[in-house]
């Protein structure tokens, strides 16, 4: 009997390595739930890429919601990203605050002249400040915000066609109901 | 067309890995020569099949095939050709193949330097071998196909990571593979033993050299990486306790096991069952790191892609070999506790209380390493737990062996020799107790510092009033037999290891600085005087340089180059600058400057007197050296099988019994 000990030692392994990838199956492990969730959006003002005198804050952005889409143009998986923006972005139903990321405004903008701009306003963050304040990872990343300022879905890395549709447009949906 | 050979070479290898790992065993069972005999020249068709598809990896890699997935996430028209050798090794898929290719070569070795062995228990061995490559050949193919086509072809791939773009990156995997893979062919041999019923224990003194040779390259393999992330993650730091690192470091533990019990099997018959079951363990461990880097099922700072497909292969394959074997052994271990009986005062009692606390602090690690797993199954959240478990019970597991090291070579089989080891003990001690008492006053009473000190001294001392009094009382020529130097090299190592852990830990200074060019910073007695920074570029990198002169009472000692490189995906990387010596280490790390607009202000820079640091690597060559000295004796040369089985016992083992 004691010869088996080891054999049966090594059975509660397997079962627990089991359990390991099933559970990795079930959780994203990139999914780190933001703690902004249902949180209000954090005060900003960041200057529009296409006047930097003028620029955007939450304030001005209340009353309707929006969806905020952190991207630059060094991004690779942004590039993957930007064809779905194309063509389901309007179909969302609210405007697209495009967050350029850490970038060169001129990049930027020889970047959205190549590829469509899909954004009804973009702004830009270049050092970064604001975006640790909304927890950004890095790009691509996409916020929800309602029409009181608060974050009410967020998506790490590109948005997929499947996303839009499952997730996004559920939210959105969600949100239209809450009004009356 | 360079991919789809490889590919095809791949699927050929398999099937002949599947001819080696069932006719040979087939043949053994029935008796059978025919079959018997397909082991070798299948086993070295594979590896001409296994090295074509390496080559031809490495040839898409120098050729900027970037039609190849593999080749085209990991490598791009920048990176120079070494590191696109390197990055053959650098991602899942190609690490994979390595694997394989190693195992082949073990393989070979074994095929070609077994030709005085029994003809049955060859079979056998290069059978189990042979399955071993089955398993890991199918995953390849099956779930991580280096070869896949890329379409449309990218006109540029992306990058190999850059914290894996250094020349200690590139030795650290080949070399730890050897070790990791090297216990297989303990394992071969423990197996084909369970297979054969074998009563003699002649197939221990065979499985020796290997398994010692296997440990080696696994402590050579360890220190490039500890090596590495000490130089390349800009921490400072020598050992993290990460999952990856500990997958490596259980391994190695229970070889260290391995390679004394096998001695006691050998040379007195005793802790039969045990070695066996130790051999099972070494390469189940190895297979298990294997498991726990690609499955995904921890998380750690080796980001290796993770896909469950992956993760569900290798637990079979795991359950399979490790499930298999320990069943087999359950079933077929030897029944007797054999072997020749002995006293309280002993070597085996010494080497069993070693095997006993090497075995538990894997076994600890292990379970600290899965930690978080468990913490998952039962519900209890993300724990995980940290260097500070670790640290503590290790070092608590590991003082009777520190303490018992030194009196391992004066013990003697069966029974001790109670005068001689008082005097030992007296010497010993004294010469620890006057050093302990020297770093007390050096260090201001650091604890710490003075227990490194009493350690290192109580195993280098103790080792070498061995290596003295074998001087003395030995003919020239038969002083130091080969297996013999090995065991005093490692245990001398484990002192110098021992001295560089704990000094660095005790005496490290460092600091974060905010300098302006022109300021000077102190730290440990050096002067650090930043000289600003430069743009510099390399191959497939833009920095930013810094230029720091260390100077010591006003003499320039130093000019270190401390980099922040960018490199063109975007990914930044520090470049430590280390200004090493003997004694001590000088280590700066470039930070971010103050003010993104005038880079040719101030800057943070982190800096680091690290003493003693280079004893540790010192301490693991030295251990890795003494597993490859004592696997050249020359008792460990085969003979013809025909010889009777009995070796007559070494010189240097008659002289004291």
């Amino acid at each position: 009997m004691s010869r088996l000990l080891p054999f049966l030692g090594f059975l509660l392994l397997v079962v627990l390595f089991g359990f390991g990838i099933w559970w990795n199956t079930q959780h994203d492990q990139r999914e780190v739930p933001s703690p902004l969730i249902n949180k209000p959006a954090p005060a900003f003002v960041l200057p529009r890429l296409d006047d930097p005198a003028q620029s955007v804050s939450r304030e001005a952005l209340l009353g309707k919601p929006y969806l905020i889409n952190v991207f630059a143009s060094w991004c690779v998986a942004c590039g993957e990203e930007h064809p779905v923006l194309m063509a389901d972005g309007k179909s969302i139903g609210v405007p697209i605050i495009g967050y350029n990321y850490k970038d060169a405004p001129d990049d930027a903008k020889a970047w959205l002249a190549q590829h469509g701009n899909p954004y009804d306003t973009v702004i830009v963050d270049q050092e970064g400040r604001t975006a640790i304040d909304f927890g950004v990872y890095g790009a691509p990343e996409s916020f929800l915000v309602d029409g009181k300022g608060i974050i009410r879905y967020k998506r790490i890395g590109p948005l997929t066609p499947e996303a839009i549709e499952k997730e996004l447009k559920p939210a959105i949906a969600a949100l239209a109901k809450e009004k009356p | 067309m360079t991919p789809e050979l490889g590919q095809l070479a791949l699927i050929l290898a398999l099937l002949l890995a599947l001819a080696q790992g069932v006719l040979p065993l087939l043949g053994a069972w029935r008796g059978h020569r025919a079959l018997m005999a397909v082991a070798r020249p299948a086993a070295a068709g594979q590896a001409v099949f296994v090295a074509m598809a390496f080559a031809l990896l490495v040839w898409s890699f120098l050729s900027f095939d970037f039609s190849v997935q593999y080749v085209a996430d990991n490598s791009n028209l920048a990176l120079p050709w070494y590191y696109r050798i390197a990055a053959v090794w650098g991602a899942h898929e190609g690490s994979l193949l390595l694997w394989i290719f190693i195992l082949n070569l073990w393989t070979l070795a074994l095929a070609t330097l077994s030709r005085n062995l029994p003809e049955v228990f060859v079979a056998r061995v290069l059978g189990v071998l042979g399955l071993g490559a089955v398993g890991f050949l199918a995953f390849s193919i099956f779930t991580s196909n280096p070869f896949a086509r890329l379409l449309p072809m990218p006109a540029d791939g992306g990058d190999l990571n850059p914290v894996l773009q250094d020349p200690g990156m590139t030795f650290h995997p080949p070399v730890l593979y050897m070790g990791y893979v090297g216990f297989s062919v303990a394992f071969a041999f423990s197996i084909a033993a369970l297979l054969g019923g074998e009563l003699e224990q002649a197939w221990v003194r065979w499985a020796r050299p290997w398994t010692n040779v296997a440990w080696g390259f696994l402590s050579a393999g360890i220190v490039a990486g500890s090596w590495w992330a000490y130089a390349e993650l800009g921490w400072g730091g020598w050992w993290f306790w990460d999952p990856v690192e500990n997958a490596s470091f259980m391994p190695w533990l229970v070889g260290a096991a391995l390679i004394h019990a096998q001695a006691v099997t050998e040379k007195r018959g005793g802790l039969r069952a045990w070695t066996i079951l130790l051999s099972i363990f070494a390469f189940s461990l190895s297979l298990l790191g294997t498991f726990l880097v690609r499955s995904g099922v921890l998380t750690s700072v080796h980001a290796f892609a993770s896909d469950p497909r992956r993760g569900l292969f290798i637990l079979c394959f795991l359950a399979v070999v490790v499930g298999g074997s320990l069943l087999l052994y359950a079933l077929r271990a030897p029944k007797v506790a054999g072997g020749k009986p002995f006293g309280v005062v002993s070597r085996e009692t010494a080497i069993l209380v070693g095997n006993l606390m090497l075995t538990v602090a894997a076994a600890m690690v292990l379970l600290g390493t899965l930690f978080p797993l468990i913490g998952d199954a039962l519900n209890l959240g993300k724990i995980s737990v940290g260097p500070p478990y670790f640290g503590f019970l290790f070092t608590l597991l590991m003082i009777p062996v520190v303490v018992l090291l030194p009196f391992g070579p004066y013990l003697r089989w069966g029974k001790g020799d109670s005068p001689l080891l008082k005097q030992v003990l007296l010497r010993t001690g004294l010469a620890t107790v006057a050093c302990a008492i020297v770093a007390a006053f050096l260090t201001d009473g650091q604890a710490k510092a003075i227990a490194g000190t009493a350690a290192a001294v109580w195993c280098c001392i103790g080792t070498l009033l061995y290596v003295i009094k074998r001087w003395r009382e030995m003919p020239a020529g038969r002083r130091y037999p080969a297996e013999m130097a090995g065991m005093l090299l490692a245990h001398f190592g484990v002192g110098v290891f021992l001295a560089g852990v704990m000094l660095t830990n005790a005496l490290s200074v460092e600091r974060d600085v905010r300098v302006a060019p022109g300021q000077t910073e102190s730290i440990g007695g050096y002067d650090f005087r930043f000289d600003g920074v430069q743009q510099t570029q390399g191959p497939n990198w833009q920095g930013d340089q810094g230029v720091v002169t260390v100077l010591r009472n006003g003499r320039e000692i130093a000019v270190m180059h401390p980099q922040k490189r960018t490199y063109l995906r975007g990914q930044v990387q520090t470049e430590s600058a280390i200004d090493p010596g003997l004694f001590r280490d000088l280590y700066v790390a470039l930070g971010e400057p103050m003010d993104r607009n005038h880079p040719d202000g101030a800057w943070a820079l982190r800096l680091y007197d690290k003493p003693f640091v280079r004893w540790i690597w010192a301490g693991g060559l030295l251990m890795m050296l003494g597993g490859f000295f004592a696997a050249a004796d020359r008792r460990f040369r085969t003979r013809k099988a025909t010889e009777p089985a009995e070796m007559p016992a070494p010189a240097w083992q008659e002289s004291r019994a």
